[in-house]
């Protein structure tokens, strides 16, 4: 869609196109570009001198039995934030949607844990999941659950989830129930005349209707499983034990930062950025298709 | 509703209730730890009643911190989350309502390039090309500075098309009568576009506020200095060890304060909140 009037002017549009412009040269693409050319160096220990290695760092990254373990723990995360998330605030959207009086009442008292930094969400689940002083150990070692994420790599992981789904509900809470709002009364009503009840009506007419923003919540919810959880993994499990929650944004930072590996970890972000493009270009894609529908 | 079914009712209530008190459950119990001495806190199971020391734990940390970990006070904390935060979302709205302004109204060489260039923002987080980020900051001389805090988190894509999005829909005649009147480009800027944007505006301010004020990586990573401490940051520098080691009640403190103004913030401006979050993502 383009303008039919448009202002004419030799100069004017540059300048107000100059800032935008000149913050993304600098620190997007500049960065950006610097990323792709430290993977292909290899440095020595001291950081002193480098040398073109061409496409080693990334054999050498594929090779690695850390690395396919990080996507592995990537993979298992991602899945569990997204479905998790995603099956929680459908279903309190559903209810919420279901209560004629008191809908945003119950999204006001739902909507507030957005504002929560992922690292404080995770310094919070921390202090209740505490091996020794948390008040929900203390619960669950009532029931005979034995709990320490500290050293237990499959806690470690349920505890990061749990955080992580905690903070992102929300969001997905507030979609789905524009989303819900949005469908016509008419369906509902002409599912029910025709004999079908509220289980019959929710999978076979509502949930259809909502699958658009399902597919985009999905999409939403890996990408922040992906990079958005990172506040939330230092601020608990700093990727441990062992290696049981690092997450591929985590070693990236925990390479380049720590570990003071430029190369490696420059490579694990050009393969970051790869991702990153495929989900923009499959959420896109959809878009496209969303807007036909 | 489409029939009158009371059990479900009941249940769709008995659900809200439950999902409400389960969220809310861990920033309640944050709440009770900020408000008790540390003995209690350390005691198993510690109490679930909001204690007496409230005044003392939230006047220690805002003026000294802790006293085992990070000894900043919380109270620079708070004004440099309030600057970033602040400094994040005026200037995103700011100078993505001029360069989305010049790509729908002029007509120009390069328009297309650069709006690619910023499409191609869109969704590529800073967490991504951390190091090199750092290392461009740290050149130019900006680390531990409000400007190297919020300029490379000001560049991004979203809040570009969403302005794009909403130009797109200002009827035509709006320009056309500026410019039979003789307004020039500015002019009808700032007499036309911008009070038509203002719900935009709001509804982005809210989502780039809480964005800014919940930045976590790169304040951690470019804030050595004490006096530049986000409260973010904060908390994380006042956990020094394992559980007993650290003074979780004042840590709980501080944990409250950083998700006060955020949360005040989403509650306050609910509805351009919503908007602004169904509509950014479109």
């Amino acid at each position: 869609m383009e303008k039919r009037v448009v202002f004419r002017s030799a100069w004017l549009p540059y300048a107000l196109v100059a800032p935008q412009i000149a913050i993304t040269l600098i620190f997007f693409f500049w960065p950006a570009a610097q990323a792709v050319w430290y993977s292909f160096q290899l440095q020595d220990a001291f950081g002193l001198r480098s040398q073109f290695v061409g496409l080693q760092n990334f054999f050498t990254l594929f090779r690695d039995p850390g690395y396919l373990h990080s996507f592995r723990v990537t993979a298992v995360f991602s899945v569990l934030v997204a479905v998790a998330g995603i099956a929680i605030s459908l279903l309190l959207a559903v209810m919420a949607d279901r209560v004629v009086r008191g809908a945003v009442g119950y999204r006001t008292l739902l909507i507030w844990p957005y504002a929560v930094a992922p690292a404080v969400a995770g310094v919070l689940y921390a202090f209740l999941f505490a091996p020794s002083i948390g008040i929900v150990t203390y619960a669950l070692r009532g029931m005979g659950v034995h709990w320490n994420w500290i050293i237990n790599g499959d806690q470690a992981m349920l505890l990061v989830v749990m955080a992580a789904v905690w903070n992102q509900i929300s969001y997905n809470f507030v979609f789905f129930l524009a989303g819900l709002q949005s469908i016509p009364r008419s369906l509902i009503e002409a599912a029910a005349i025709d004999g079908a009840g509220p289980m019959r009506r929710f999978w076979s007419v509502v949930f259809p209707l909502l699958s658009p923003t399902t597919f985009f919540l999905l999409v939403v919810n890996v990408v922040y499983a992906f990079f958005g959880t990172f506040g939330i993994i230092d601020a608990t499990t700093q990727g441990g034990p062992g290696q049981d929650t690092q997450i591929l944004v985590y070693k990236v930072y925990h390479d380049g930062v720590k570990a003071a590996d430029l190369g490696g970890s420059s490579a694990q972000s050009v393969i970051l950025m790869f991702i990153v493009i495929a989900l923009t270009v499959v959420q896109f894609r959809f878009v496209e298709r969303r807007v036909q529908y | 509703m489409v029939e009158n079914r009371p059990w479900l009712t009941v249940l769709a209530h008995a659900v809200m209730i439950l999902g409400v008190v389960v969220i809310a459950f861990p920033v309640y119990v944050t709440f009770v730890a900020s408000t008790h001495d540390l003995e209690r806190i350390m005691q198993v199971p510690m109490p679930l009643v909001p204690g007496d020391r409230l005044i003392e734990n939230y006047a220690q940390v805002l003026s000294a911190g802790t006293t085992t970990g990070s000894k900043a006070a919380v109270g620079t904390m708070l004004l440099n989350s309030t600057v970033m935060a602040l400094a994040i979302a005026i200037g995103k709205i700011a100078i993505s309502i001029i360069s989305a302004f010049a790509i729908v109204y002029f007509r120009f060489p390069l328009r297309m390039a650069f709006f690619w260039m910023i499409f191609v923002t869109l969704m590529l987080p800073v967490e991504v090309r951390i190091i090199p980020t750092f290392k461009v900051v740290s050149d130019l001389g900006m680390l531990n500075s409000y400007l190297g805090l919020s300029l490379p988190l000001i560049a991004s894509a979203t809040a570009t098309f969403l302005f794009r999005q909403f130009f797109l829909t200002v009827p035509d005649e709006l320009a056309e009568a500026a410019r039979i009147d003789g307004a020039g480009p500015m002019r009808f800027f700032w007499d036309v576009v911008l009070p038509l944007s203002k719900t935009s505006i709001a509804a982005l301010f809210v989502i780039q506020f809480i964005y800014g004020w919940n930045q976590y990586l790169w304040p951690l990573l470019i804030t050595t200095d004490e006096s530049m401490y986000t409260t973010v940051i904060g908390i994380k520098r006042m956990i020094v060890g394992s559980d007993a080691a650290n003074e979780w009640n004042l840590i709980m403190a501080t944990a409250i304060l950083a998700m006060l103004p955020p949360a005040l913030v989403v509650l306050v401006m609910q509805r351009w909140f919503v908007k602004g979050l169904v509509e950014t993502e479109k």
